[in-house]
């Protein structure tokens, strides 16, 4: 290595570190949110006696703080039933986001049925797949009874046979080797 | 490369020479003459510090092939397209807050209250809508005409890059009147983007900046929209434009050469 290559690479070997400063950071800013730890809100939503085994009720509360409207959603909420080996004294939340591609379902108590309006994605009861082209059950979020209340957690996804995962986003499936082409990703509460 | 003399302009034109007797008349003339040529005088001076008469006629007088025909402007009206987004586009952005309690506020107050508001908005609403039929038109006449081949495929495939990102334009321009449309439209957009395997779910994560739609996605819709796309857009149509200078646009299909008997032989061998 002459003098003239040994100046090119030093410069350039600067140049990159000074320009390697600047961008990294900025990278890294832009980055961040994803590896975000969330902090978990949890909100009372009713008495427990508010809740039967039968029929869902809607109930509003916020996931994200600090945007108004925009960070409400809505949950259907029923207690356990026997019938599907549930504890009564526990409350199930299921999401209202349809896990095709997040349109919000409704539930029709006469078919006892989560209904999408946007492609015609139908759950049963306990919120499973019955037509339509969702990809995973509904998603749930966690429940807790404090002072006779029913609060309502963090989100999770649930497998094709109810099992709890780390919460996905619509359009993900589930379980077996799914849980691995679609990630966990570390801005979200742990499966309960 | 030279261009016939009446093709350019009076004020373009090489300076004389001095010491020849020219039109020139710097050194003498009345007043009223000096006066008619300062004009001409700007033009030369700054030309002599730019070299720009020479880049300028060799862009703007290039020798364009036979049959060239109207097809050929979609293009130029992509870029004019581009052009009204960007102006309407600043001057949107003097109203718009892009907070996810002010947004949508901001936005019917420029439409309805502030003066020509509803034309602006209007401009950059419909002219996203034409800048994208005006890509895929100029798109299939690339295609039809056989422009995309030899030596211009780089060109072709930085169309290819313009057209993906004036889609992200769209997409990301989508979110900002924030009524129940653009906020579900956006909602099901990032989940079709996260069920890309393995990075979708953390591409979808960037792009709303967390787990959740939350108070900072809205500006970082906003930053994508008029900072980050915008800069690699204009980055990217300098290149085009080079490029399409520098190689010179094709002859449509149907002008081919004469072929003459010896031309044919050569070609079936």
């Amino acid at each position: 290595m002459n003098r003239r290559r040994a100046f090119t690479v030093a410069g350039q070997a600067v140049g990159g570190i000074a320009g390697a400063i600047i961008v990294l950071p900025a990278v890294g800013f832009a980055l961040a949110p994803i590896f975000e730890k969330p902090k978990e809100l949890w909100e009372s939503v009713g008495l427990t006696s508010r809740f039967t085994d039968t029929t869902y009720k809607p109930v509003v509360f916020t996931i994200v703080e600090g945007i108004g409207e925009a960070g409400k959603t809505t949950a259907f909420v029923r207690r356990g039933s026997e019938k599907y080996d549930e504890n009564p004294n526990s409350f199930v939340a299921i999401s209202t986001r349809c896990a095709h591609l997040g349109c919000p379902v409704n539930y029709v108590s006469a078919a006892e049925s989560f209904v999408c309006p946007c492609h015609g994605g139908v759950y049963d009861f306990q919120g499973k797949v019955i037509g339509g082209p969702p990809v995973r059950p509904l998603d749930r979020f966690q429940t807790r009874v404090e002072r006779g209340q029913v609060q309502i957690g963090p989100r999770y996804s649930v497998t094709s046979q109810l099992q709890p995962v780390r919460a996905r986003d619509p359009g993900e499936f589930t379980g077996g080797v799914w849980n691995y082409i679609y990630p966990p990703r570390p801005d979200t509460a742990p499966a309960p | 490369m030279k261009f016939p003399d009446v093709l350019i302009p009076p004020p373009l034109k090489k300076p004389q020479k001095p010491g020849t007797n020219g039109g020139n008349g710097a050194n003498g003339g009345t007043p009223t003459d000096r006066a008619k040529e300062a004009p001409a005088d700007l033009v030369g001076w700054l030309d002599e510090r730019t070299g720009a008469t020479s880049f300028l006629t060799g862009m703007l007088y290039r020798k364009v092939p036979k049959g060239t025909n109207w097809f050929y402007t979609l293009g130029s009206a992509t870029l004019f397209a581009f052009v009204v987004q960007a102006v309407t586009g600043v001057f949107l952005a003097m109203y718009y807050d892009p907070s996810p309690t002010q947004a949508y506020g901001s936005v019917t107050h420029l439409t309805n209250d502030v003066f020509l508001g509803e034309f602006v908005r209007g401009m950059h609403k419909w002219g996203a809508s034409v800048m994208i039929i005006l890509i895929y038109l100029h798109m299939a006449r690339t295609f039809v005409f056989g422009a995309y081949k030899y030596p211009r495929e780089l060109n072709w495939i930085i169309g290819v890059t313009l057209l993906i990102l004036t889609m992200v334009m769209g997409f990301t321009g989508y979110l900002l009147p924030f009524d129940q449309r653009s906020f579900w439209a956006t909602v099901v957009g990032v989940n079709i983007n996260g069920t890309g395997p393995f990075i979708g779910p953390y591409l979808s994560d960037f792009l709303r900046a967390g787990a959740d739609f939350n108070a900072v996605t809205l500006s970082r819709f906003y930053a994508i929209h008029m900072l980050l796309i915008p800069g690699l857009l204009i980055a990217l149509i300098g290149a085009h434009l080079y490029l399409v200078v520098k190689l010179g646009t094709t002859a449509p299909p149907w002008m081919h050469p004469k072929r003459n008997r010896a031309i044919a032989k050569e070609e079936r061998v």
